[in-house]
């Protein structure tokens, strides 16, 4: 319980010093950032530019109640107004997002973690076999190739080429969202390039990871008792040494999962798939700076978030923890 | 307990592999014993110790010979896969330097009509404005690697500097910078690199800085805990008592047992720094003026070259960055395989093992190879 | 070897319960093998105590390892027989190794404190290995297992502990009843008190002395204290840099040691009756195994050292009933 506490005061403070980073960010505008932002915005009435004033943090008040102004807007939610897609608040826009990137960002990390770790498991066990001298060298290579990369050539051969994927959006544009068989369908197939794009790309890290941390593990004093106790490989294997060897792999999950994300931003810019990575890239494109802000901070409470469902996850795996 | 004198009757500075030395060969990495000059060769007498205990002398860690410091170095140098590693990331260092020579002419100028596929007057065709695509790939090396060396450089000096400080001074200062590495390292990267870049002024020293600044934490805590350990060692306690400054002994006693980590963390920065800023070129966030790998990528997109068929104006350029990536994680990998004590004892065995019956060991029994017949 | 001629051999084999034949274990490395363990040959008979002594390094616990063979990469067994109730250890295949292991020999590691999962309740580490062998449901193992921990004299209740919530006494107790599962007929104790405070070694070092009174296993005993050893063990075996140089009744060896490394060995230790005196060790340090010196791997160490050690490697001989050691015609007071 201290620890899952101590987990959230870390998470409270990263937060903060996200929500403050965004805060200072148009600031780093050359120029009045106020000027340089609102003239981007264009169709804004007067109360608008206010609001979008307030919700920035830049209306004319000293620094520290701008500061104030701009917290309070945040806790609410209130990002302002996207003005790429005007008149629409920008956390309505965020939400139409984060619903497809969660689906991505999280068939892809799992496929990959459960994969990568087998594969990890299986080459440090059997020493000299393929799964051990071969197989990472060419995770190694596969790693090598920038997500985009791999996606546009993904899109290009196996889309446009071969016609055995679609090659944008998140479903087929025909249909309406709803709870209908044809819509999943559609969805699923969207998906599977995608994601097949991003295990490949993560794949390498889990299963290297994993490997070591199982030699090291695989040379711990419980591991040789286990195998002098006369256990089957197996039980030694999993219950025994691919066990405690996750544990540090979940640790790392935070890390990992900056990672993924930043390799998933662009995949789905390359697939329009619609989700924060590609709103994130085109309100780049777009100098949609209220929608920019909104997205960076909405990216990293999402983490934050997931990082924090591990930690809770990590404590009922070792009992160390849990105990404090 | 009587308290009567005791021997220290093995005063051996035997090295086996313990957990804190994985990372860093301190000893000499085969964990023989290694000399000791002015070793104490008589019996030391040692008080107190309970009746009838041998008095092990914990194993000494004197600090060890640059020679034999570096003995992973001259193992690195005879790995094959390093080798293979070093010699892609040569090579493309020599198509930066010799650009003007390979691909003579201006990479910007427009030679032909757009999306021409590969031919002998255009080696690797041209794209959707008519430049020509060979010149733009092998111009496009000189910067893109000079980002990655640059951005791989002064990360590895952030986070060494950063890391070894809290990993020697503790106490405050570590949980201070501790919670700075960790809060960078929780902060999704790319996400911040693209707002960055969106709100700064573009250019190289934008795009270095921006990199550096979302790149550092990982260094900076692997640094840390290896100068946690490192600190404990007799060496540094040695240096202490005698007097030494703080940051003298973090620069000339533990830095030297570092040099495998910080090659690492600073290979595996410019790995990093490569893939990230082509990303952002990709993405329109580069000086798209400037010939890059990454802004190449960007023009490939924004021509429509999917659409169009032409995979020659995105291939060569993305196929550059992921030779280069991995070529870098290919030294890597050969350096964790020769710094891991445990994956070369692994390697150790299988090459001995190799054509015996014992090559496809399916279990992990202590393999019997008889050499001789016993008697 | 006639068919009746190997019978006659296996019967007086049954008097030993182990035997271990001119036992090698390398250590690989790049710059060459180190010989751990070379050529190293004892019996030990059911209910015996047989203790090995020896420096740090000299190869005692990877002798212990490689009778299960359970030792890390790059260790390699290259030659020797180990047979155990006529058994040949070093060719069981896969399954027949899992049934050997525990079964018929079980293990006290030497680092007791680390030999426990960390996020395995002891109950379950107990039980699993009642469950793999005896082939009892779960429920019934950790019946089992409340009994062994009876036995230990550990409360039941702390079968659902977890490794770090049990004290070091505690664990070590825990890591016995664990070797104690089976009923073994023998067992091997890697210094299996050393991390302990004198106290808590000492109760522990009775109770294993009860159950094998009770038990009648036997026990290969490594230690590093010598009077522990001298009281605990039957026969004593002394190990220098992979060798054993001495072999005799634990009595004999400390009344009349004959190698000079054993009366070094001895000399450094408190006599256990009589006046207290200073004493003197031996000075240097073991050699490197990856490069042993030629001749007596001791003789750079040695006082008494003759012209003819430096080339020769003295063989073990029985030199007095009982009493084997790694001998030269002419040797100093033999
Ligand atoms: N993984 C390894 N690689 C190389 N040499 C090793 C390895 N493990 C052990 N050795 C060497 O094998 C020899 C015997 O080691 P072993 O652990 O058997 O000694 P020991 O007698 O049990 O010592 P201690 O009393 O300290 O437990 C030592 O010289 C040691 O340096
Ligand atoms: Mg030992």
């Amino acid at each position: 319980m201290r620890y899952i506490l101590r987990r959230l005061g870390f998470y409270l403070v990263a937060l903060w010093a996200a929500i403050t980073l965004d805060f200072f960010l148009p600031r780093l505008l050359p120029g009045d950032p106020a000027a340089t932002i609102l003239g981007t915005g264009g169709q804004l009435d007067p109360s608008q530019i206010q609001a979008v004033k307030e919700a920035l943090g830049l209306s004319d008040q000293p620094l520290i109640l701008q500061y104030f102004t701009y917290l309070t807007h945040v806790v609410r939610g209130d990002f302002g107004i996207s003005f790429s897609n005007f008149p629409v608040p920008v956390i309505s826009v965020i939400l139409t997002g984060l619903w497809w990137t969660l689906l991505l960002g999280g068939s892809s990390v799992i496929i990959s973690f459960i994969i990568g770790n087998l594969v990890g498991i299986f080459g440090s066990w059997r020493r000299g076999g393929a799964v051990d001298s071969f197989v990472p060298p060419l995770l190694v290579f596969i790693g090598a190739f920038p997500p985009f990369f791999l996606g546009l050539c993904a899109v290009y051969l196996l889309g446009f080429q071969l016609h055995w994927f679609p090659t944008r959006h998140a479903y087929e544009d025909t249909l309406t969202p709803g709870f209908d068989p044809a819509f999943f369908g559609s969805v699923i197939q969207h998906m599977l390039l995608p994601v097949l794009v991003l295990v490949l790309t993560q794949l390498g890290g889990w299963a290297l990871g994993m490997r070591n941390t199982m030699v090291a593990i695989l040379a711990e004093d419980y591991i040789t008792m286990a195998e002098a106790k006369g256990l089957t490989q197996n039980r030694i294997m999993f219950r025994y040494a691919a066990r405690n060897a996750m544990l540090p792999s979940i640790t790392a999950f935070g890390i990992v999962l900056g990672f993924v994300l930043s390799g998933q931003l662009l995949i789905e810019q390359i697939f329009s798939y619609p989700g924060l990575g590609f709103l994130l890239i085109s309100s780049v494109q777009k100098l949609d700076y209220p929608l920019m802000q909104g997205l960076f901070l909405m990216i990293t409470f999402a983490v934050l978030v997931i990082n924090f469902i591990v930690d809770i996850i990590y404590t009922r795996l070792d009992p160390r923890v849990r105990a404090g | 307990m009587d308290t009567h004198k005791k021997v220290a009757h093995t005063p051996n500075g035997q090295q086996t592999p313990s957990p804190e030395a994985v990372d860093v060969p301190v000893a000499s990495p085969e964990g023989h014993p290694i000399e000791q000059p002015g070793r104490q060769e008589q019996p030391v007498e040692i008080e107190g110790t309970p009746a009838g205990q041998i008095v092990v002398a914990p194993p000494a860690t004197l600090p060890v010979p640059t020679r034999q410091r570096l003995v992973w170095l001259r193992t690195l140098l005879k790995n094959p896969k390093a080798l293979v590693g070093i010699a892609i990331v040569v090579f493309f260092i020599l198509v930066a330097v010799l650009a003007p020579v390979i691909a003579p002419g201006d990479p910007t100028e427009f030679v032909d009509a757009p999306n021409l596929p590969p031919s002998a007057a255009h080696l690797f065709g041209t794209e959707g404005q008519g430049k020509d695509v060979f010149r733009q790939t092998v111009w496009g090396a000189q910067i893109s690697l000079l980002i990655g060396f640059a951005t791989g450089l002064l990360i590895t000096i952030v986070s060494t500097v950063i890391g070894m400080t809290a990993g020697y001074f503790r106490g405050r200062v570590d949980d201070l910078l501790t919670l700075l590495t960790n809060l960078f390292l929780v902060i999704p990267g790319l996400p911040l690199l693209i707002i960055l870049s969106a709100f700064l002024s573009p250019g190289t020293g934008t795009i270095i800085g921006t990199l550096a600044f979302t790149g550092w934490a990982f260094g900076a805590r692997v640094k840390r805990s290896q100068t946690l350990s490192l600190r404990e060692k007799d060496f540094v306690a040695a240096a202490k008592v005698s007097g030494e400054s703080g940051f003298r002994i973090i620069f000339s006693e533990i830095m030297p047992n570092m040099i495998s980590i910080i090659m690492g963390s600073f290979i595996s920065s410019t790995t990093y720094a490569i893939g990230a800023s082509t990303a952002l070129a990709f993405i329109g966030l580069g000086n798209v003026s400037e010939v890059t790998w990454g802004t190449n990528l960007y023009w490939a997109q924004n021509g429509g070259a999917i659409l169009q068929g032409a995979w020659w104006t995105f291939v060569p350029s993305g196929l550059c960055v992921a030779l280069v990536a991995f070529g870098l994680s290919f030294i890597n990998y050969a350096l964790d395989e020769v710094t891991n004590p445990r994956l070369r004892a692994e390697k150790e065995l299988n090459r001995t093992l190799k054509g015996t019956a014992f090559k496809k060991t399916k279990t992990r029994a202590t393999p019997v190879l008889r050499q001789s017949q016993p008697k | 070897m006639s068919q009746s001629q190997i019978k006659i051999a296996r019967q007086v084999q049954n008097e030993t319960l182990l035997d271990v034949r001119d036992l090698r274990v390398e250590y690989l490395s790049p710059k060459g093998p180190v010989r751990a363990v070379d050529g190293v040959s004892f019996s030990i008979a059911p209910g015996e105590v047989l203790g090995l002594a020896g420096e740090s390094g000299s190869g005692k616990s990877t002798i212990a390892h490689a009778l299960l063979r359970v030792l890390r990469p790059p260790a390699l067994i290259t030659g020797g027989e180990v047979r155990f109730k006529g058994k040949d250890v070093l060719s069981l295949a896969e399954h027949e190794l899992e049934a050997f292991r525990w079964q018929d020999i079980s293990m006290v590691f030497q680092s007791a404190m680390n030999s426990l999962n960390p996020v395995m309740k002891v109950g379950d580490q107990i039980a699993d290995v009642l469950v793999k062998h005896k082939k009892i449901s779960k429920k019934e193992a950790w019946q089992r297992a409340g009994e062994l921990f009876d036995i230990v004299n550990i409360d039941k209740k702390r079968l659902d502990a977890y490794p770090h919530e049990l004290s070091g006494g505690m664990r070590q107790r825990a890591v016995i009843a664990i070797a104690l599962a089976l009923n073994p007929p023998m067992m091997i104790m890697d210094e299996p008190t050393t991390a302990l405070d004198v106290v808590v070694q000492k109760e522990i070092m009775q109770q294993i002395e009860e159950l094998k009174e009770k038990m009648g296993f036997s026990i290969l005993f490594i230690t590093h204290d010598m009077s522990l050893m001298v009281e605990f063990s039957n026969r004593i075996a002394i190990m220098y840099a992979g060798e054993i140089v001495e072999m005799a009744p634990a009595r004999e060896i400390f009344e009349n040691p004959l190698h000079p490394y054993t009366k070094g060995l001895i000399s450094s230790f408190p006599p256990l009756v009589g006046p207290k005196h200073k004493m003197t060790g031996i000075p240097g340090s073991p050699p490197n195994m990856a490069e042993p010196p030629t001749g007596c791997r001791f003789h750079p160490r040695c006082t008494m050292c003759q012209p003819v050690e430096k080339v020769v490697n003295p063989t073990l001989q029985e030199v007095l009933p009982g009493h084997w050691l790694a001998y030269h015609e002419g040797m100093p007071g033999v």
